[in-house]
């Protein structure tokens, strides 16, 4: 203190090595990035680096950048077309937050000046219906409703009907949350965009899948599966706002390449944020 | 889309088909493949760590007999060790609620399956032990939560408190004590609002219903599908709520399940349920050695093993 400044520690600097290397892979894996892909980008910084000696902060800050350079390319809002109405369908596992991310994107579009209209075709889980009628209210958009236990298929039809005739812009549908390896239940989610089809053959434009950031290694196969039954055009992942670091995301665009459309960071109405690559890299290797 | 550790280690062991003990280098590249399978199987890191370290112990040295390849007597030990950790030495479904009205507190992250399981085994409860159920629900923060709960209750026929709007956690569940007391119901049970481990007023007024009603068993539920964030899921929940118990959910899924290793070795309590779908009667009380197979990605390599 003898100057009055205050100086950073310099950073202890060490010879990158294998356990050094471990370190770090052994964060990312912490992270749910999964151990192949831990390894893969890993091996990425090392190169040129081995046997240098290097800080912490730098390593980091290696790694981070790697992980933006392979997330940028999949960080895209949700793309608006000026088909009328656009339609979003929503899917994904039981609980992933489906409902809720429906409740905010729609108040976001509506914010943004579109006219949107909501489809409750979780017509199975108790309540559901009421659910969305809750965060249609708080977005100030209709929700079109049907009796639980009726077909959701027929429900998403009287939808595009409805949204064509009252000119909306965006139908939001919800869906039921599904595993991913009952095939009945996958079944019944190709239906719906069958008979979407059936009024309008390019519908739907998106189908969100949406992740649950506590989700480890599942995720891929929920991706694998949702493609192959629903095509899915786009990834959503909620609940970043916890301890929960969705490494598996860097796995995911690795493999699939899937457009990030949002991430969800809580339970209001203003907890979707669009995916920030850089963010996300900086958080997952904790800087 | 993972490969199974016995996959895995008849690479390692192709190599190596002596007869005698293991010696610390077979041991030594094993763990290497034991490790890898755990982490694809969802199992925290440092639970991994800690379970290759016990199983490295038991392994080396270990006898090979003729009957089985090396690949195969390792696997047989870090299976035993799973079964071993996973069963802990308690009977999973027996739960502490003799003096009624015995309160149930159920926890857990967002959506992971609280309210769902609240009505399973509030029908289970009702069914099998003849007891007599009050469900509440102390979520004011989810749209549609309390009617959820009293359209599940409707369902398996057990009776909910009646809903008051305005409340807060400690009211209701205040409310739901007395009406279990007057009501002569044996047990009482209180779904509360999803919320993180990180949330500290959502802590808080957790801890508070707890202080109020001093549950018998408090549940932890927890996703089945959960990943690394298990670890710090289950050490939170125990220490700033104190759980008794796990109830894994979504089971049904084609998850490896390695977050019920991460629960019991973490918590040190019995997993006591595991959910097995969305319908009120899909809930069996846990049973080790299946998720132990389904951790290691295998079935009927260990039945082979085990008669070995
Ligand atoms: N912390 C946090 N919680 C979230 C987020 N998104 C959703 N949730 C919560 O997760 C729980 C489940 O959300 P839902 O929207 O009902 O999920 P869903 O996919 O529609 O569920 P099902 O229809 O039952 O399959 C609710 O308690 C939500 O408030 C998020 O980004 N962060
Ligand atoms: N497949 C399957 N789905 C389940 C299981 N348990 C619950 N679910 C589903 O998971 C979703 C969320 O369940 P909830 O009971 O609402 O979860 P919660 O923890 O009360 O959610 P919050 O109150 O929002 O925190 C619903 O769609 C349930 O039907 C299970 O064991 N298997
Ligand atoms: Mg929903
Ligand atoms: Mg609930």
């Amino acid at each position: 203190r003898l100057l009055g400044r205050e100086t950073a520690p310099a950073e202890p600097r060490r010879e990158l090595d294998d356990a050094m290397l471990e370190e770090l892979e052994d964060m990312l894996i912490a992270a749910d990035m999964g151990t192949e892909t831990a390894l893969r980008v890993t091996a990425n910084i090392a190169e040129g680096r081995m046997g240098r000696r290097i800080g912490a902060t730098e390593l980091k800050q290696a790694l981070a950048d790697e992980i933006t350079r392979i997330m940028a390319p999949v960080a895209q809002p949700l793309p608006l077309y000026p088909r009328k109405p656009q339609v979003v369908l929503v899917v994904g596992v039981n609980g992933s937050g489906k409902t809720t991310t429906i409740g905010k994107l729609a108040s976001q579009l509506r914010a943004a000046g579109k006219t949107v209209v909501i489809a409750a075709c979780d017509t199975f889980r108790a309540a559901a219906v009421e659910q969305l009628q809750v965060w249609g209210d708080r977005a100030g958009v209709p929700v079109l409703v049907a009796p639980q236990g009726s077909d959701p298929a027929s429900l998403a039809y009287d939808a595009m009907v409805r949204a064509e005739s009252d000119g909306a812009d965006l139908l939001l549908i919800d869906t039921a949350g599904r595993l991913q390896n009952r095939a009945d239940l996958m079944e019944e989610l190709a239906k719906i965009v069958r008979v979407i089809r059936k009024k309008d053959e390019t519908a739907p434009h998106n189908t969100l899948l949406v992740l649950d950031a506590t989700t480890g290694q599942n995720a891929l196969s929920q991706v694998e599966a949702f493609r192959r039954m629903a095509d899915v055009s786009g990834l959503v992942m909620t609940k970043l706002d916890g301890t929960a670091r969705g490494g598996v995301l860097v796995a995911l665009a690795d493999r699939y390449g899937l457009p990030i459309h949002a991430i969800g960071v809580g339970e209001q109405i203003d907890d979707l944020d669009a995916f920030e690559p850089d963010e996300f890299a900086r958080a997952l290797v904790g800087l | 889309m993972f490969e199974s550790l016995s996959d895995r280690l008849g690479g390692v062991f192709d190599r190596l088909t002596r007869q005698g003990a293991l010696t610390e280098d077979d041991v030594t590249a094993a763990m290497r493949e034991v490790r890898q399978a755990l982490l694809d199987a969802d199992v925290s890191l440092p639970v991994v760590r800690s379970f290759v370290r016990a199983v490295t112990a038991k392994a080396t040295g270990a006898a090979v007999t003729k009957s089985i390849t090396p690949g195969q007597q390792v696997v047989k030990i870090v299976h035993d060790e799973l079964i071993r950790t996973l069963q802990g030495d308690d009977a999973p479904e027996t739960l502490q609620i003799d003096t009624p009205p015995a309160p149930i507190l159920m926890v857990g992250l967002q959506g992971s399956g609280k309210t769902t399981t609240t009505a399973k085994l509030a029908k289970r409860l009702t069914e099998r032990e003849k007891k007599r159920v009050l469900m509440a629900s102390l979520d004011t923060n989810r749209p549609a939560a309390m009617e959820q709960l009293a359209i599940l209750g409707q369902q398996v026929g057990v009776d909910t408190l009646p809903i008051v709007p305005g409340e807060n956690a400690v009211q209701i569940a205040k409310r739901a004590r007395q009406q279990a007391s007057f009501g002569g119901y044996d047990v009482y049970m209180l779904d509360t609002a999803g919320r993180l481990h990180v949330d500290d007023v959502l802590m808080d007024e957790v801890q508070a219903v707890r202080d109020v009603v001093n549950p018998r068993e408090t549940l932890l539920v927890v996703d089945g599908l959960t990943g690394q964030d298990a670890v710090n899921v289950a050490t939170e929940f125990d220490a700033k709520v104190g759980v008794s118990g796990v109830v894994l959910t979504r089971m049904d899924g084609d998850g490896r399940g390695g977050a019920a290793l991460s629960m019991r070795q973490i918590t040190g309590k019995p997993i006591r349920f595991v959910g097995l779908g969305e319908k009120m009667d899909a809930l069996e009380s846990f049973d080790a050695e299946r998720v132990a197979g389904r951790i290691l990605g295998m079935g009927d390599i260990v039945a082979l093993v085990e008669k070995a």
